[in-house]
């Protein structure tokens, strides 16, 4: 018998005797649909994933046009008033809203909207080069220290936690009173010097989580070198946490550069900062207090921007931080 | 346990020196020349210099000095500001003011954080708990010196409620304000702390059982629910308490509370280093302190935690 009696036989498939069963033709089988996936198309990770859970989530979307506004402003603010915020005019002094000075004037002489515009730069660039700087230092620490431990990691962890028990504002109100020239970078330099153990201590757990990861084994074994493990495959997959927290400094930062401000220990006055002309408009509270509240809005509504942002980007990226 | 207590002790050590270290070389290293700041711009005599410079070891080399201030702090002896009062009477004036500060400021946070985070908590995604929320990342949104005039322009001025300063040798109703504003930052992280830990603990086994076993729901929800959810945000406290001694130096400038954040500022204004020092070494070790009962505090509460 050489012919099967059930089924039908596959073109030109040699077929043993006694066979019932046979593999189904090629086009009959749901392998081609396999074979059909675009392998050259992104690989969905962790950031593409995020990105489209972030997409629908309101608070991101308000949070993120806020900043987007707040960038452009501080980069263009002549885009927004054609008022010279350092223009003083004593005759106005503590005028209110009027065609001219739309949110009034303060008790120097200036029109509040055109300091309020112009003080948008201060915070922002304070803020953003902070969290530069505390992201590069404290990143670079945080990883050597979790990825490499042993004596580095205690001499490094024990360094941070040095700076770490003296809170922010403090150490930066004693380091700048020393300071001769204070300007946006050694404002910046001085939060960074005691904002970077924060960053450092996330950075450390991320990576002793990932460090045990299958493919980090994998690109060990490989032959991939310590370094190269770390900054390939160690270091991309622990930044999610880094990000959040990172984000919500940049909140905290622009805080306390205000809060140096109006303690008049960050900027000088010849640099038009929210915090200063906070503090310049203590002396009014009582007769003019909506010259104090327009840059306290100012400044509210950055901070909380950037913690609605690294909320949402907390849900998204860093699953176990999760508010649910 | 013990062996634990020893291990963190030892690891206080080298951050007690360092971060000692680091204040006294932030305030003696750095350029500035102290007695010219105390003659201001009258000429300094040679023979007051001389003295000046004896008194506070100035012209020690950098390392011995920092020694001397180190022996100085272990036998209680704070030496004198350049203005001539001794430290510790300005310390032992200022730091009983800013514990009752801090303890209003712990008391609001606790029972209002922790009231409104487990009502939130139990109707999490509610309308309430998405209101709460919100509202709670506004208050971590704004800068506390914000809240403070805020405060200060609508309760103490407009409405008359409170004293709008509060001024030397307060009583507890005057630090009231203070204290809201103080604890305001922390009280919205209480809340988000206490709703979390609730809404994670309804779904535990154990408050599974003591339904099904028959207890109450208001039984259930205090003593199964409310209670355990209640360990992190105790520890959360317990940190704070060290930190809003530190944090205070803003409040206590709007408010003019006489307590330790303004007495800092003010040494750093008018370049008073002894206090300085002397007064950030104290809050240092409070922070090691608190940090270390809050780790012990953790093993108490939570019988699964077992430190060897």
């Amino acid at each position: 018998m050489s012919e099967p009696t059930t089924g039908r036989p596959a073109p030109g498939a040699a077929v043993r005797p006694g066979q019932e069963r046979f593999v189904a033709p090629l086009e009959e089988t749901p392998l081609a649909a396999v074979d059909a996936v675009d392998d050259s198309a992104p690989t969905g990770g962790v950031f593409s994933e995020a990105w489209k859970q972030l997409r629908k989530r309101p608070i991101f979307i308000v949070a993120s046009l806020i900043i987007l506004l707040l960038v452009v402003v501080s980069l263009f603010p002549s885009l927004f008033t054609s008022t010279n915020p350092r223009f003083v005019d004593l005759s106005t002094a503590l005028d209110g809203p009027s065609a001219e000075h739309p949110l009034g004037v303060t008790r120097g002489g200036t029109d509040v909207y055109a300091r309020l515009i112009y003080g948008a730069r201060a915070s922002v660039s304070v803020g953003i080069l902070t969290t530069v700087m505390v992201v590069v230092v404290g990143g670079v620490v945080g990883a050597l220290a979790g990825f490499y431990g042993g004596w580095l990691d205690a001499v490094l962890s024990r360094v941070a936690d040095v700076f770490f028990a003296l809170p922010l504002i403090l150490g930066a109100i004693v380091l700048l009173q020393t300071v001769r020239t204070r300007n946006v970078w050694t404002v910046a330099l001085t939060l960074a010097l005691f904002g970077w153990p924060q960053v450092a201590r996330i950075m450390r757990g991320a990576v002793l989580q990932v460090r045990t990861n299958e493919y980090v084994t994998a690109a060990k074994s490989l032959g991939l070198s310590r370094m190269a493990t770390l900054v390939r495959h160690v270091v991309p997959n622990a930044l999610g946490p880094v990000i959040v927290v990172a984000t919500i400094s940049l909140g905290t930062f622009i805080a306390a550069e205000a809060t140096l401000s109006f303690l008049s220990l960050g900027l000088p006055p010849n640099i038009v900062s929210w915090g200063g002309d906070i503090s310049n408009a203590r002396a009014t509270l009582r007769t003019n207090p909506m010259v104090l509240l327009w840059p306290s809005i100012g400044l509210s509504v950055t901070v909380l921007s950037f913690l609605m942002l690294g909320d949402a980007l907390r849900d998204a990226l860093d699953p176990k931080g999760r508010t649910r | 346990m013990g062996w634990y207590i020893g291990r963190r002790l030892l690891q206080m050590v080298p951050v007690f020196f360092g971060a000692t270290l680091l204040i006294y070389a932030l305030v003696f290293l750095l350029p500035g020349d102290p007695i010219l700041a105390l003659f201001g711009d009258k000429p300094v005599s040679e023979s007051a210099r001389a003295a000046l410079t004896a008194q506070y070891n100035l012209d020690r080399p950098f390392i011995v000095q920092y020694l001397l201030f180190l022996k100085g702090i272990f036998t209680l002896d704070f030496g004198q500001s350049f203005s001539g009062q001794p430290v510790l009477d300005q310390i032992l004036r200022a730091f009983p003011v800013t514990i009752k500060l801090a303890v209003v400021a712990l008391v609001v946070e606790a029972v209002f954080g922790i009231a409104f985070g487990f009502i939130a908590g139990l109707r999490r995604g509610g309308i309430f708990d998405s209101t709460v929320l919100f509202l709670s990342l506004v208050v971590i949104g704004i800068p506390v010196f914000v809240l403070g005039f805020v405060g200060q322009y609508f309760v103490g001025v407009k409405w008359g409620i409170v004293r709008s300063t509060v001024g030397g040798d307060p009583a507890l109703v005057d630090l009231l304000l203070p204290g809201i504003v103080l604890g305001a930052l922390s009280f919205a992280y209480v809340l988000r702390l206490t709703r979390n830990s609730v809404a994670e603990g309804l779904s535990a086994d154990h408050v599974r059982t003591a339904t099904a076993k028959g207890l109450s729901r208001p039984r259930v929800m205090t003593v199964h629910v409310l209670r355990n959810s209640l360990i992190p945000v105790v520890t959360f406290l317990g940190a704070d308490l060290g930190a809003l001694m530190g944090g205070a130096v803003v409040t206590e400038g709007i408010f003019n509370v006489p307590g330790v954040g303004n007495l800092l500022y003010q040494s750093v204004i008018r370049q008073e280093g002894p206090t300085v020092v002397s007064v950030v070494t104290i809050l240092v070790i409070i922070y090691l302190v608190a940090n270390l009962v809050v780790d012990l505090l953790y093993a108490v509460l939570d019988p699964r935690i077992r430190y060897v």
